[in-house]
């Protein structure tokens, strides 16, 4: 079937078979990878982009499903001139990632995050990360960045 | 001022956050246009033989190129001796998950279709699940090797009497559990045959080993085999060379003389990739009531599942490492290591090190508690002095240098530790619900244990000053090309920015060992800063013709990158115009770092955690650690490895355990069931610093990759222990699930 989805600003249209998960259109019809896969059964939150703005496990959405609407991956997050979120920021200078596998995921989880809770406590980063497994960096660095980047975000640019 | 030892950001990262990194399967390159997708078909049973294939219905779906099994394969691929792994299983299935066949389509989703129609028969044979069963010997899974034993070993102190002079002996048999690795990026393999050469593109550690390894079982000269490793999502000792699985793609790219990718499910992975630890231990721990220990022995049976591996190996590592940092005359150590019908077992995070400290430790409280004296109390009276160094232990280790009692002591302090007995006193006084634990663990551990093997560099000052590192060290996620450049920077002058790391590859790179037992900067770094001394010493001897001045009287201003004449920046020269005068040779090093023994970082940790009686959860609220690798070149890289390190340990401690129903089916072969560690789960850590430099390298360090694991285990398992000890439970085998302490607590109390 026939589905148009705005990826990054940019609709992208292709015939895709049914069956389509979200991650498979971004990374096959839209050929962008940074989006993993990194499970089978919604748990390890690699895959997650953010759908209308909210974030989303796209290993578990079909592309039909999502027909018409607009997804912001990690490779959307930059400003057109290349200047990082201030998520990526924050999760570059608190060495909040080791791999990079989980990254892309755990950085839109944690947009998503702040955007529900601009002011969170560590508990509550914590809790919000739960679906987003990291098995390098033992959460210290990701939650110390999330934490950072909510600062950022409160104080005047 | 000397980079070195300072907070450096990574330079890769700005890549990783912005467009991801590229893994396998991300690959979108031109050698790899059309190439066929690989789905394995698995064993569905853990013991069974095959008694035929019939793959004519998938061999006829469309889009199914081929379905390969072992049948295919020459017979020269095929293992000669009795516990050897095939490819593809021939005529008998060990372990759920195993490959039996293998299926070809052109497109990614047909592959799965495609293996449900191919029909495998299977006569079931008994399951040998666990160690016990094994030993049992009533169903050996090789039968020509007759007997299920891959391996034993002994070491030390074999003599039973040295336990009769002792007031108290205590014994205990207890489990270090299988746990599954769960690198976020699962296995994956690319392969390609062309022109007379395969090129496999593979999410490996050790590209050079697993071109070794293609080399060997498929027949093909070494030149004929390149072996790429791109970004690499996590390995934690998994991703070890190449498994039998990347090994059977590489294998179908050649027999198909086409391309082959393949990257598998989750479910494959946490069933088909190596599980690690799966030990049963017996401890037997004896010493006077003063808390002198005078006599331990550790028996370990190590499950090495299906195939044996790595498995005895990682006995042998905790037999090395059995009397841990306590000074036992009277250690000895022994094992066998037994197949099973499950997932084999190789190298996770730590490798028969973790397990070692786990029984010493879970040793010591044991005999602390025997004799009525603080865990601490006992610990100290049995350290390893500070003066002792080099010190050779009963079981063989020759520890280059430490300093245990200081170690112990920062932790103490760090934590707070009466306050924390204080406060555990209070609690029960009160008879709170919810107990507090103190946990703590000693531990030292061996690095670069192939300290002999080394490691390679090439060291290459381009045209335009800048230089290029070829590493035989692998990172995914260590940060060796920001460590790397720092290295440089620091011998040369050199910028890091304008320092590139290469590795992974096998035509760049032909001669390398890799990453594996946290020998990365000890070997490969120590290699990157002896070609940088080779290439300065080189560059002197250029700078010297081309100023026309003595050698001697030349200096590398470091902090700007130029030679020059002592004290005269009139004769400056760049970085650039040396290397121009190095004529058609170049300015280059190309060198193999050895080190004359393997390192021995050492640390303590303390952990609290909280129980609530009436539920069995066990929540860790602190983990406080001291991990002393020698000399520290980037803090920030090494905090993240004792981070990682840390969730790790405690992860086992608390949640994670591989099982397997009694026939041999995994419980636990999705993240949906596997309990992996999430960041609700645990604590922010708290640091301490500590550095002993180690004296058999020039930079002074030790591994740190492994460290936060073999520490940490230990204390939260100890920690569960003691915030539930007043209830008189004196052992819980982890992880410590809230069905395991509930069951401990109510068994203690029906005990009373």
């Amino acid at each position: 079937m026939n589905v148009t989805i705005t990826v990054n600003g940019t609709p992208i249209t292709a015939d895709v078979a049914d069956r389509t998960l979200l991650v498979q259109f971004l990374r096959e019809a839209g050929g962008l990878t940074a989006t993993n896969v990194g499970c089978d059964t919604t748990s390890c939150g690699a895959c997650t982009v953010l759908l209308d703005g909210e974030s989303v496990k796209s290993c578990t959405v079909l592309a039909a499903q999502v027909d018409g609407s607009a997804v912001t991956t990690l490779e959307g997050l930059a400003s057109p001139d290349g200047q990082m979120h201030p998520v990526q920021r924050a999760f570059h200078a608190e060495h909040a990632l080791q791999c990079g596998f989980c990254t892309p995921g755990m950085v839109m989880a944690a947009v998503s995050l702040l955007a529900e809770n601009p002011d969170p406590t560590q508990d509550e980063v914590r809790a919000g990360l739960e679906g987003n497994l990291c098995r390098g960096t033992g959460y210290h660095h990701i939650v110390r960045a999330v934490l950072a980047a909510a600062r950022a975000g409160r104080e005047p640019a | 001022m000397s980079i070195l030892g300072t907070r450096v950001v990574r330079t890769e990262d700005p890549r990783l956050l912005t467009v991801g990194g590229v893994y396998v399967d991300d690959l979108a390159i031109p050698e790899l246009d059309g190439a066929v997708r690989a789905t394995f078909i698995r064993s569905p049973v853990a013991h069974a033989a095959i008694t035929g294939i019939d793959a004519d219905a998938a061999r006829r779906l469309p889009g199914v190129v081929a379905v390969l099994t072992a049948a295919d394969i020459a017979e020269a691929m095929r293992p000669d001796k009795p516990m050897a792994e095939p490819l593809l299983a021939i005529d008998r299935v060990r372990y759920v998950g195993e490959p039996v066949a293998l299926v070809l389509t052109d497109g990614t989703c047909q592959g799965e279709d495609a293996a449900e129609l191919v029909a495998v028969e299977y006569e079931p044979l008994a399951p040998v699940v666990t160690v016990a069963d094994a030993l049992l010997a009533k169903t050996l899974l090789f039968p020509a090797a007759g007997t299920n034993i891959a391996g034993t070993g002994t070491a030390g102190r074999a003599d039973p009497d040295r336990f009769g002079g002792c007031e108290v002996v205590v014994e205990r048999t207890i489990v270090n559990q299988r746990v599954a690795p769960v690198p976020l990026e699962v296995r994956a393999t690319a392969a390609r045959w062309s022109d007379g050469r395969l090129t496999v593109w593979a999410s490996t550690q050790n590209a050079q080993l697993a071109r070794d390894t293609i080399a060997r079982r498929l027949g093909l000269d070494k030149s004929a085999v390149r072996v790429i490793a791109p970004d690499v999502g996590g390995g934690f000792g998994a991703k070890v060379g190449i498994d039998r699985d990347a090994l059977t793609v590489a294998w179908a790219a050649y027999h198909t003389r086409g391309s082959v990718r393949w990257a598998e499910t989750r479910s494959e992975n946490l069933s088909g990739m190596v599980h690690g630890r799966g030990q049963r231990q017996t401890i037997r721990i004896g010493g006077h009531r003063d808390g002198r220990v005078i006599a331990y022995q550790l028996s370990i049976v190590q499950d090495c599942g299906a195939y044996p591996r790595s498995g005895a190996f990682l006995a042998s590592l905790t037999q090395l490492m059995a009397s841990g940092v306590y000074d036992i005359p009277g250690c000895g150590a022994d094992y066998q290591a037994v197949v099973t019908t499950t997932t084999p077992i190789a190298a996770y995070r730590g490798a028969g090190r973790p397990e070692a400290t786990a029984a010493i430790e879970r040793a010591m409280d044991l005999f602390a508690g025997q004799i009525g004296m603080d865990p601490v109390e006992v610990r100290r009276r049995n350290l390893v002095p500070a003066q002792a160094f080099p010190y050779r232990t009963a079981t063989g280790a020759v520890y280059d240098t430490g300093d245990y009692a200081s170690a112990l002591a920062t932790v103490l302090a760090g934590a707070g530790y009466e306050d924390l007995r204080a406060e555990q006193a209070r609690r029960r006084e009160r008879g709170d619900v919810v107990c507090v634990g103190i946990g703590v663990s000693c531990y030292v551990e061996i690095t670069a244990a192939d300290a002999a093997s080394g490691e390679t560099a090439r060291l290459a000052i381009d045209g335009d000053g800048s230089a290029t590192v070829y590493t035989g060290s692998s990172a995914h996620g260590q940060g060796h090309a920001t460590a790397w450049a720092m290295l440089v920077q620091d011998e040369l002058g050199i910028p890091m920015e304008r320092v590139t790391v290469i590795h992974g590859d096998t035509d760049a790179i032909p001669e390398a060992v890799g990453t594996y037992g946290s020998r990365s900067l000890q070997l490969g770094g120590a290699a990157v800063h002896k070609a940088a001394s080779q290439v300065r010493d080189k560059a002197r001897q250029i700078a010297a013709q081309l100023i026309e001045a003595s050698e001697a009287d030349l200096e590398l201003d470091r902090d700007h990158g130029f030679w020059q004449v002592r004290g005269d920046p009139t004769t400056a020269l760049t970085w650039a115009q040396v290397a121009a005068g190095a004529g058609e040779d170049g300015l280059e090093a190309d060198v193999r770092f050895t080190a004359p023994q393997p390192t021995f970082p050492f640390g303590a940790h303390l952990a609290v955690v909280e129980v609530d009686t009436e539920t069995g959860k066990a929540r860790l609220v602190r983990h406080v650690t001291v991990d002393d690798a020698g000399v520290i070149v980037n803090p920030v890289l090494a905090e993240g490895q004792r981070h990682g390190g840390i969730a790790q340990g405690a992860a086992q401690a608390l949640l994670e355990e591989v099982r397997f129903d009694a026939d041999g089916n995994p419980q636990t072969a999705t993240l949906a069931d596997y309990a992996a560690v999430t960041a609700p789960d645990l604590p922010s850590f708290e640091l301490l610093d500590s550095v002993t430099p180690t004296t058999v390298n020039p930079l002074g360090v030790k591994g740190i990759g492994e460290a936060g694991t073999i520490g940490a285990m230990p204390a939260v398992q100890s920690a569960v222990i003691d915030a539930v000890a007043h209830l008189g439970v004196t052992h819980i085998d982890m992880p410590a699930t809230p069905q395991h302490v509930w069951a401990a607590i109510n068994e203690a109390r029906a005990a009373r």
